[in-house]
């Protein structure tokens, strides 16, 4: 057994970290967060680093690593609110095609998706509801989807998205469709971070293909464990950073004659973080390597790593900026970048509410088999 | 990033299982929890057969030196164990401390000749150890302890109390940290010594506990002597032997106690509520999920730290997490079981309650976790100043000699 990270992927991770703070600095989110439109010279840089096609096979024109490289990445990106689709176009949309896909899609589509020249996103969400079997309400005819998807993350600068809907026969199934399309309306809504777009995607019987290798809610489930897997990481990423923020401002900044650091209700308050972010970090490692290699552990140990997850990103956010004081609820100050983050990937694969629920439901059919 | 057992894992978790399924029942849906409690009599010649059983197997002090009857295995055959061990009932270890503490640190401190005497006991069973720091005002200041040591010929002749004393009304051994200069600053002056605990002078009272048994004592010393031989590093080191003590704690740290999350799911699908089945009831499934995710975080943390020691690396401050964790969440645990047996839940009575009342017996064990070992605010703050950078509390103490601080 072997609980950490190989030492090529520590290296990665420098790499990847010395890269980003060099390209994707926090003055790129925030011009981003007032309304700058998608950073393609960003994507770009991202893209020649051979980041999205990480755990795609060479075949398909990746670079044939493991998921366990690309939640290094994942934890690179969070760490640094990265305001680019990368979760929506290299887990959602490409694992999707690897695994819903045939072989004929697959060599047509992922090779656009390993080079970035091309950026999906993933349809899912109707509405309030937690999407399941039985909320779907888009449809697919054979040829045409219609619906509204809502809200559809990184619609504004994705090329096509996979959508979720229900075949004439009732059946879950999964569809590619162009987004830049005349039968596809795309209206961009604002968000509790608006450093990812959001959109109320509408089609109005726009032409789309089918996934033709897997078709189900099943599909579904498994596509979102893995995205759940890489997505804490990023949330890892972004707690981690928080802590450290709170860190530094809690020894810099004075009260009463002291730094404010120095007060044990500051000590353990980052401690407390710190414990949160361990035990997600703990659980993600599990998940990782579930995801690599455990399939038959997935379900669980993605509802772990997502539970904890968004626990720990949650806390260590809010308490950056009630360490930072009156400053970390300013525009100015990087703490609120995390807070929308950490609010934005809380929901974004489902409430911990509903990975609850599903942890449970998978440990009770576990104890009765 | 490997979750699987190598072959050699692989073979040594094969070979820990047909031994538990050879000696031991395993735990099942109505029965979670050993029969025979920590604080009873009865329990110490099953313990010592259990520890005896283990000995002859060759499961005992796994990463040990093979000269002490160790396998000198990685630190992870531990883990191993350890995990297939909790899925069966076996007595309360009395060995823990011997074992996790007292032993390691003879390995680093006594003589080849002390080592081989007291070594092979102590895995077979046969000796049990305990540890004598803590004293009525030296508790997580520990270092302020005044229990006195003066050197008379070839003896030290030691004067004082001792408090919190696991299991010392059984013990044949102790490690026993003590002030042998208070001319001194505080964590200066102290010397480290093992001792038998039948020596002449040596008062044992057991201290009644909130849960009503008594697995901690008082020890009272007076006039006790110790020979020379058995001080365990230099005349004033003794801080120094007893910070590598409290070291080997740190790796000591194992599953976490019942009632833990399997515990209350038994319960759970067990229980029929009010509006149907407990494991029905949404509040219930949140609940659980996140204890789950807490006990699963705390296992894959231990495996971490193993992993770290397999690359040299010593364990850090990071274990004192799995304390932190582990403690809350059987305390919370013990509460929320208690009460999803509304009215009975009251009842420790192991007949009238599901699960033999493990869940309102651990109520009022579980304030103890939370103190035991340090105190979960002491572990925040080794945290924050050693993990994370903080600021060292302030310390008046610390450079003034030991004598003069009552004056202050």
């Amino acid at each position: 057994m072997n609980f950490d990270f190989s030492d090529e992927q520590q290296e990665l991770r420098s790499q990847a970290r010395r890269f980003l703070e060099k390209h994707c600095t926090p003055a790129k989110v925030n011009a981003r967060l007032d309304g700058a439109p998608f950073d393609r010279t960003l994507w770009q840089a991202i893209a020649d680093m051979g980041w999205m096609g990480t755990a795609i096979p060479e075949e398909y024109g990746g670079l044939g690593l493991s998921y366990i490289d690309l939640c290094v990445i994942a934890e690179e990106l969070g760490r640094c609110v990265a305001p680019v689709p990368f979760s929506s176009s290299a887990y959602l949309a490409t694992n999707a095609i690897l695994q819903a896909a045939d072989e004929r899609q697959k060599t047509a589509w992922l090779p656009g998706l390993a080079d970035g020249s091309v950026i999906g996103t993933f349809a899912l969400s109707e509405g309030t509801a937690a999407p399941s079997a039985k909320t779907i309400g888009t449809t697919f005819d054979g040829k045409t989807l219609s619906g509204t998807k809502l809200p559809v993350i990184d619609a504004d600068c994705a090329d096509f998205a996979i959508v979720v809907a229900r075949d004439s026969q009732g059946r879950i199934v999964l569809c590619r469709a162009d987004l830049r399309q005349p039968a596809v309306a795309i209206e961009a809504v604002d968000s509790v971070d608006d450093s990812r777009g959001h959109a109320k995607v509408t089609f109005n019987r726009a032409p789309a293909e089918l996934l033709a290798g897997q078709t189900g809610w099943s599909v579904i489930e498994t596509l979102i464990d893995g995205a759940a897997v890489l997505v804490s990481f990023e949330q890892i990423g972004g707690a981690q950073r928080s802590l450290e923020m709170a860190r530094d401002y809690s020894l810099q900044r004075r009260s009463f004659g002291r730094q404010i650091g120095s007060y044990q209700a500051i000590k353990h308050k980052l401690a407390d973080m710190w414990i949160a972010i361990e035990t997600a970090r703990s659980n993600a490692y599990y998940g990782a390597w579930a995801l690599q290699n455990g399939p038959a552990e997935l379900p669980v140990a993605a509802a772990a790593a997502r539970i904890s997850a968004c626990e720990a990103y949650w806390f260590a956010s809010k308490e950056n900026i009630q360490t930072h004081g009156g400053v970390g609820f300013t525009w100015e100050f990087d703490c609120h970048l995390y807070y929308r983050r950490a609010a934005l990937l809380a929901v974004m694969l489902g409430s911990p509410r509903i990975w609850k629920d599903r942890l449970i439901q998978t440990l009770e059919q576990r104890n009765a088999a | 990033m490997d979750f699987s057992d190598t072959p050699e894992e692989a073979a040594f978790r094969a070979e820990v299982r047909a031994f538990l399924e050879a000696n031991a029942e395993p735990k099942s849906e109505t029965r979670t929890v050993y029969p025979v409690s920590y604080g009873s009599l009865d329990m110490l010649p099953l313990a010592r057969e259990w520890q005896r059983k283990k000995a002859e197997a060759g499961l005992v002090g796994l990463s040990w030196p093979k000269q002490y009857g160790g396998r000198a295995l990685p630190q992870i055959y531990q883990v191993i164990f350890d995990q297939e061990q909790s899925n069966y009932l076996v007595p309360h270890s009395v060995f823990d401390i011997g074992l996790g503490m007292c032993i390691p640190t003879m390995m680093t401190f006594a003589t080849e000749e002390q080592k081989t005497r007291f070594v092979g006991p102590a895995v077979r069973g046969e000796e049990i150890w305990c540890q004598l720091f803590s004293e009525p005002a030296a508790g997580s200041d520990v270092a302020a302890l005044q229990t006195r040591s003066v050197k008379d010929g070839d003896d030290w002749v030691i004067n004082g109390q001792k408090i919190w004393t696991s299991g010392a009304h059984f013990s044949d051994w102790g490690v026993l940290v003590t002030r042998s200069d208070p001319s001194l600053p505080k964590h200066k002056g102290l010397t480290f010594f093992f001792l038998n605990m039948k020596s002449p002078g040596i008062t044992i009272k057991p201290i009644r506990q909130i849960s009503d048994s008594s697995n901690f004592n008082e020890v009272f010393f007076t006039d006790v002597r110790i020979p020379d031989a058995q001080r365990l590093g230099a005349v004033g080191d003794g801080w120094k032997v007893a910070v590598a003590t409290l070291m080997n704690e740190r790796l000591a740290v194992g599953e976490s106690r019942e009632p833990n999350f399997a515990d209350l799911f038994r319960l759970c699908r067990q229980l029929e509520l009010e509006d149907g089945p407990a494991l029905r009831n949404a509040l219930i499934r949140d609940k659980l999920a996140d204890w789950y995710v807490q006990q699963q975080g705390m296992r894959f943390t231990r495996f971490r730290t193993m992993t770290a020691l397999s690359r040299g690396q010593t364990p850090g401050p990071e274990s004192s997490m799995l304390k932190i964790v582990n403690a809350n969440k059987r305390q919370a645990i013990a509460r929320f079981g208690s009460e999803l047996l509304e009215m009975t839940g009251s009842l420790v009575d192991p007949g009238l309650s599901p699960l033999k009342a493990v869940m309102q017996q651990a109520l009022l064990d579980a304030p103890g976790t939370r103190i035991g070992g340090g105190t979960e605010e002491i572990l925040r703050t080794v945290i924050a100043e050693r993990v994370l950078g903080m600021p060292a509390e302030i310390r008046v103490d610390k450079d003034i000699p030991f004598k003069d601080l009552a004056k202050q």
